[in-house]
């Protein structure tokens, strides 16, 4: 009997140090660095575009957006530009938005940038840095996935080609 | 598995070194001459049995060599992360992959495979760490139960063999056993002795609580680990970093939206001769006027944001209080506290320029560009006008040869300029950079004259908010106690026991036993009795032991 509480004791102990370590372990290693975790909701931001529209994530219920986080000297950026712009009226009548926060740089680099490529999907200045801090961006381009329910599917960091962007639009078609 | 009866009728847990009640060694000692008193000779379970996985786990863990080798790997491995620098000590626009290789070779490239370059933060040494941690707490439980099971359990009369294999043993003939055992006791009683009494023996114990230091002092360190681990649970541990220019309202990063933050001026002073006090003349001298840093300082607004927090919404914000910030003197608030960590002086804020006439000189108007957030237009008045057609906050050409940006910060600002006057209606475009304008469509009659700059100074402040902190400290303090707990009271027992006519004194500390030596000869000081012989003494003395008392004892 005394045997029988003693394997118990050990093996509680054991298991107790056990997830202590799987724990510390999983936090630092397995899970995402930013603050928007793939899986949950997307925080809320509202933004101006170059138009003087206000853009608001929670009014795009129901749709999927392709919320892209981008510079105008970031050069992945810029290569993947002209597809979302290519692929962003065929996907906008299918449900799916684009929309490009710009990384609070001045309107007018962002304009010009605009103008040269032809962009046409609405682009946000993030003046103020305050949906960058939400979603904890690192390194640009950065892409957040989101559906029709707000929830965060995929977080892409790095540019992407024509094939991958057209993939990501499909898969948060309503 | 079986357990062992001793003579005396106690029953001891198999792999008990010498009987827990009367001390009679159990095992065969051989030659030794005197007993190893660590653990009080207490089995330590998990080195008796092997039978499941768990008991295997349990046995590995639970030897002191494999703690040891543990903490020896952890240091050597510190110390290999000493050779080359941390990660975040090379240029942060670097690739670390490249860096470390193009640095030192193929080691730094070994070095940056294996996560020396970001040692802490690698998942073998927090793997390494944990598992210490494993180990201290199965060492420690393995040790403290049999021990103190044993230190309760000891009887007063021990066996004769256990005595005479004391380090300190004497044998003495008295006169009146009766009278010198009550004056022994007496004596030890007013030592602060606890004296425990049993057929006519006498057990003296003092300092038992030091032996729990070493336990006391791990359960610190446990509490310690556990506050470290604790910081990688979200919320628990902020470190952040906030570069705020004058003038500018920021949110402030891990606050979720909720405090926003406005530098109004960063100050930065030095001790200079002549304004200072004289004691700092020659230390002024010697490095220079004006070259000693004397202060870095911040003065901030702190604003509460009010009603829901949604990014990117113009903020309403509550003014909750001005503050100075500096270097060790940071805000506090919410538990949150910005420090003064760096700055950067004279940072381009706007640049002004004067259209001009190339040849004459005649200006006619100025332009101030916002470097931040320039406008696209400028109307000089009288048919004068300057348009700004692009604009390279951090000029550099790129591989196609094209005018770009390195960043958005106007590090080297370029301009595009298209000059309208009332003699060129369609403009004239001029490319300025700093000391250098190109003119891609001809010789121009007008030109953009640098006319200033303006500037502003960049606090950088950390946002820290640390919850562990208290857990680390209450860790701290416990360790702290453990170790004085150890280091400064000693176990001390002396046994006094009446064997065939003789008073056999035998008496063990574990530590300092120069103290108890000097502590026995007080108290047996003009009572008949001798002082015990320091069996490993005299036997270190005599070269060569063997010998010990006359007395077989069965």
């Amino acid at each position: 009997m005394k045997k029988q509480q003693r394997l118990v004791m050990r093996t509680a102990i054991l298991l107790v140090l056990l997830a202590a370590i799987g724990y510390t372990i999983y936090t630092n290693f397995f899970t995402e660095k930013t603050a928007v975790a793939v899986g949950s909701t997307a925080p809320d931001f509202v933004l101006t575009d170059l138009k003087g529209h206000e853009h608001r994530l929670s009014d795009y219920r129901g749709k999927g957006v392709f919320l892209n986080f981008w510079g105008t000297w970031c050069k992945p950026c810029e290569r993947e530009m002209p597809y979302m712009n290519e692929l962003y009226p065929i996907y906008k009548k299918q449900g799916v938005e684009i929309l490009a926060v710009n990384v609070g740089e001045p309107k007018l680099s962002v304009e010009k940038f605009a103008e040269r490529f032809g962009l046409t999907f609405p682009i946000v200045i993030d003046r103020q840095d305050q949906v960058l801090n939400a979603y904890n961006v690192g390194p640009l381009p950065t892409t957040f996935l989101i559906d029709k329910n707000g929830e965060v599917k995929q977080i892409i960091t790095g540019t992407m080609t024509k094939e991958d962007i057209e993939r990501h639009l499909e898969s948060i078609k309503p | 598995m079986e357990h062992v009866k001793c003579e005396c009728g106690h029953v001891n847990p198999h792999g008990t070194a010498f009987c827990e009640s009367c001390g009679k060694p159990l095992a065969d000692l051989g030659e030794k001459l005197i007993l190893d008193m660590r653990y009080e000779g207490s089995a330590r379970r998990s080195q008796t049995y092997k039978k499941t996985m768990i008991d295997q786990i349990w046995a590995f863990f639970s030897s002191v060599k494999v703690g040891v080798a543990l903490i020896v790997i952890t240091l050597i491995a510190s110390a290999i992360g000493t050779i080359f620098p941390q990660q975040m000590y090379i240029p942060p626009n670097v690739d670390p992959a490249e860096y470390y290789k193009q640095q030192y070779g193929w080691a730094g490239k070994l070095y940056y495979e294996l996560g020396f370059n970001n040692l802490y933060g690698s998942w073998w040494y927090i793997l390494l760490i944990a598992l210490i941690g494993v180990s201290l707490v199965i060492c420690s439980l393995d040790r403290v139960v049999p021990l103190y099971r044993a230190l309760k359990r000891q009887g007063v009369k021990r066996h004769p063999r256990f005595l005479e294999r004391q380090r300190l043993f004497g044998v003495s003939h008295v006169s009146d056993l009766d009278k010198t055992m009550a004056v022994l006791k007496e004596r030890l009683a007013a030592r602060r002795y606890h004296v425990r009494e049993e057929d006519g023996h006498l057990l003296a114990e003092k300092g038992r609580f030091s032996r729990w230091g070493p336990y006391v002092n791990h359960i610190g360190l446990i509490i310690f680990l556990i506050g470290a681990m604790l910081r990688s649970v979200p919320g628990m541990y902020i470190d952040r970093v906030m570069w705020i220019p004058e003038g500018e309202t920021k949110e402030i990063p891990g606050t979720n939206g909720r405090y926003f933050l406005k530098s109004e001026k960063f100050i930065f002073e030095t001790y200079e001769k002549g304004k200072d006090n004289e004691v700092f003349n020659a230390a002024i001298d010697r490095v220079g006027n004006g070259m000693i840093a004397k202060n870095y300082q911040t003065n901030v607004v702190l604003y509460k944001r009010v009603g829901p927090v949604i990014p990117g919404a113009k903020p309403k914000l509550e003014k909750v209080k001005e503050y100075p910030i500096r270097v060790n003197e940071p805000l506090e608030f919410d538990h949150y506290a910005l420090y003064q960590v760096d700055f950067r002086l004279n940072e381009p804020k706007a640049m002004s320029f004067q259209l001009a006439d190339k040849q004459s000189g005649e200006t006619f108007g100025t332009v101030t560009v916002d470097l931040y957030d320039p406008k696209e237009s400028y109307n000089l008045g009288h048919g004068y006008r300057v348009e700004l057609l692009s604009y390279f906050p951090d000029f550099e050409f790129d591989e196609d040869g094209n005018p770009s940006t390195k960043s958005r910060v106007p590090n080297n600002p370029a301009f595009v300029f298209k000059m309208y006057a009332p003699d060129r209606p369609k403009g004239e475009v001029s490319f300025v950079a700093i000391r250098q304008t190109i003119e891609p469509f001809g010789n121009n009659k007008y030109k953009m004259a640098f006319a200033g700059l303006q500037t502003r100074n960049v606090s950088g402040l950390t946002v820290r908010r640390d919850f562990t902190l208290w857990i680390l400290g209450v860790g701290g303090a416990i360790f702290m106690i453990g170790l004085i707990q150890g280091m400064y009271w000693n176990h001390r027992r002396i046994w006094v026991q009446r064997v065939n006519g003789e008073l056999w004194i035998a008496a063990h500390t574990n530590k300092n036993w120069f103290g108890l030596k000097n502590e026995l000869r007080r108290l047996l000081d003009g009572t008949g009795v001798m002082m015990p012989a320091d069996q490993l003494e005299n036997d270190k003395k005599a070269g060569q032991g063997g010998q010990v008392h006359g007395h077989g004892t069965a």
